[in-house]
């Protein structure tokens, strides 16, 4: 095991984590500011790859296709808050879990309906595609790169957005006290609608951008979401700071885990033994790790203990 | 004039008499038509009615139910076509785990079951049981056939990989059995992981000159067009299930060049199989997928079966089975002694033709192979 080999894999992890961060920032605005627990977060990645595999399918366009996907989960978002989530506000967390574990099954079946169940093909833009040869010698794929690159724009652009706008003050101040802000004049339901379809096209984006990587089928949704609750609980939940260092912590430890571990045991045990144990050990590890969190931060590294 | 008239009316009476005469049997299928893993059961059910259609044949009704690719739901589905719809055979089942839960206990009940894809090794070996067919292969077959041929495509340093669960292990097992050279890394992946760059960097860093991979459906696409970007390189080989028809267009030119074991594939030179694609792709609108081909030729057994002895008659009907006396779309077919296929195992390439991608045959991996379990049964 060489030094390039393990810097190779963090970089990998630390772009794991970074499209992690994009599905757990939406999930924990909406969770943070409206107290909502939405499961068809998933559906909403689905969806942005859905729609930027057809775009870029019709109009031979990548990047069209990812302007498509932030508008078709953004819509989306939109549509379903308009439509079902505002009706769950007052409702408790059980009723919540239902009614978005319902809409999955809406979107999962809608997508079906409208794409056909063969899983749809969407590749690298062409400009990006391929490695490149980093300073060391490692070679490492560009679109990789550029992966990390976006999503660490998005998250500057979010602290941006909730630390030095008008509408952030509005989010962060509805986080604190719904009732006072509609007391003080600020359309509190819009303000939700606008939240909520922020989250939803970061989720789109996220679907777009891994789905060139990926398989683009229904369904692709489910075990990102379940990594973005893990996500969000590590890093504390409504918090912003929280989801990209914990999307980030579960990214390396993730794949490192899954590195590490088999190699790890290989020096006392049989090869075939150690990589089956160490594989067994390493999908579990991301939940050994925020279990380990919630006994020293019981509300997560930056939530509100 | 009016005399023949009376006369075919008469013989065309006779006919539908006849017909009437034969006993009925009623197919329950049970696939995973919804969720992940649907376009399987998809393809499945449209090989196996695409030859019931072909047949017409009045005695037959098939009832097709969508397990959802869950245990549970097969289960309480296979309890509904006994109890209350009364069929005969059951079919369908795309999954070895729903195979497991479904199987021993509908051949317990004195049901046939003819399996159009999962054939796990406790079926063939020490769970055999006389009114249990595979029609399809036994689950390692064309893992043997890739690690048989890995050698002659100049693989000798493979570096394998699947995913961590019992058919991930049986995979690896598959191929190591006749594979010639050298293993140098083995890896077991999480299931349904989505992201490989941590095994490419390993591929990359192992001393490999060859890959051979087993992961099935969206995890396949998502490694080979990984792998495809990160210029490694290295020849890939694997079994069919991640190479086939429904799943390569995902992959695109990602996949070209790619070898895979198989039994079946749809340039497979011999009549029945040029009739099979030219009428799946006329009735559907794509080319047929392996499973397609399993599903059809579970149906061409099944009816071939019907043309010779009646389902009342067990022992009679089963002999029937046993013969396997229909035009099978992989040439060559004989059931062996636990009723598991006796065939010759192939290694696809795909390749680009036109604008479709498809698989064409590069060679003969293994002839008659049978399974590794055979010695294991006891009926």
């Amino acid at each position: 095991m060489s030094a390039m080999l393990l810097i190779e894999q963090a970089l990998n992890g630390l772009q794991y984590g970074v499209m992690l961060f994009l599905m757990a920032a939406g999930l924990t605005l909406v969770f943070g500011v409206m107290g909502l627990i939405n499961l068809a977060h998933g559906s909403l990645y689905m969806v942005g790859a859905f729609a930027c595999a057809g775009v870029a399918a019709v109009t031979g366009n990548f990047w069209l296709g990812l302007a498509a996907s932030l508008a078709a989960a953004a819509a989306a978002g939109a549509i379903v808050e308009l439509t079902v989530i505002r009706r769950l506000y007052a409702r408790d967390h059980l009723d919540q879990v239902l009614a978005t574990f319902a809409l999955i099954l809406v979107f999962s079946e809608g997508t079906r309906w409208l794409f056909g169940s063969f899983p749809l093909y969407l590749d690298i833009p062409a400009a990006l595609a391929g490695p490149i040869t980093l300073p060391g010698g490692i070679e490492y794929p560009l679109y990789r790169l550029v992966l990390i690159g976006i999503g660490l724009a998005v998250a500057a652009g979010l602290f941006w957005l909730i630390g030095a706008t008008r509408l952030g003050v509005r989010i962060r101040a509805g986080e604190a006290d719904r009732e006072m802000i509609a007391a003080l004049g600020v359309d509190i339901s819009r303000l939700y609608t606008i939240v909520f379809a922020l989250g939803a096209a970061l989720a789109g984006l996220a679907g777009a951008l891994v789905g060139a990587l990926q398989s683009v089928q229904v369904g692709m949704g489910e075990p990102v979401l379940i990594l973005a609750f893990v996500v969000i609980v590590i890093g504390g939940i409504g918090s912003i700071k929280g989801a990209l260092v914990g999307a980030i912590l579960v990214g390396l430890t993730d794949t490192l885990g899954r590195f590490l571990l088999p190699v790890a045991f290989g020096t006392f045990l049989p090869p075939s033994e150690a990589t089956s144990i160490g594989a067994a050990l390493a999908s579990m590890l991301i939940y050994i790790l925020m279990a380990g969190v919630l006994v020293i931060r019981p509300g997560g590294l930056f939530g509100r203990a | 004039m009016n005399a023949t008239k009376t006369l075919l009316a008469a013989a065309a009476a006779l006919v539908t008499a006849g017909a009437a005469l034969a006993e009925p049997i009623k197919v329950g299928m049970i696939t995973t038509l919804s969720g992940g893993g649907a376009s399987l059961g998809i393809d499945t059910r449209d090989g196996f009615m695409l030859a019931v259609q072909q047949a017409a044949n009045p005695d037959l009704t098939v009832v097709i139910e969508d397990d959802q690719r869950k245990p549970d739901v097969a289960v309480q589905l296979a309890d509904k076509l006994i109890q209350s719809e009364k069929v005969d055979v059951l079919t369908g089942i795309v999954w070895s785990n729903l195979a497991m839960a479904v199987v021993p206990a509908a051949t317990a009940q004195g049901k046939f079951y003819l399996s159009t894809n999962a054939a796990p090794s406790a079926l063939a070996g020490k769970g055999c049981n006389p009114n249990y067919f595979s029609v399809s292969y036994q689950n390692d077959n064309l893992h043997e056939a890739a690690g048989a041929y890995a050698a002659t495509a100049g693989i000798t340093k493979a570096f394998i990989m699947a995913p961590n669960y019992p058919a991930g292990k049986d995979s690896l097992t598959g191929f190591k059995r006749f594979y010639e050279g050298e293993v140098v890394g083995e890896v077991y992946t999480k299931l349904g992981q989505t992201d490989y760059a941590g095994e490419i960097a390993q591929i990359r860093a192992s001393g490999a000159d060859g890959v051979f991979i087993f992961l099935p459906g969206g995890m396949g696409i998502s490694f080979v067009k990984q792998y495809a970007d990160s210029g490694v390189g290295l020849p890939l080989i694997g079994p069919a299930f991640s190479f086939d028809q429904s799943i390569i267009q995902a992959m695109g030119d990602s996949a070209v060049g790619v070898l895979n074991g198989a039994n079946w594939s749809p340039d497979l030179d011999n009549a029945a199989n040029a009739a099979f694609v030219q009428a799946f792709s006329a009735e559907y609108g794509r080319l047929p997928s392996v499973y397609a081909s399993y599903g059809y030729d579970t149906a061409n057994l099944l009816l071939s079966a019907m043309g010779t002895a009646d389902i009342s008659d067990p022992d009679a009907f089963r002999a029937a089975l046993k013969a396997a006396d229909f035009d099978s779309v992989r040439g060559d077919f004989a059931f062996g002694p636990s009723n598991h296929p006796v065939q010759d195992l192939y290694v696809r390439e795909v390749v680009r033709d036109g604008d479709i991608l498809t698989n064409r045959i590069v060679g003969t991996a293994m002839e008659d192979r049978g399974n590794a379990y055979e010695g294991e049964c006891k009926m």
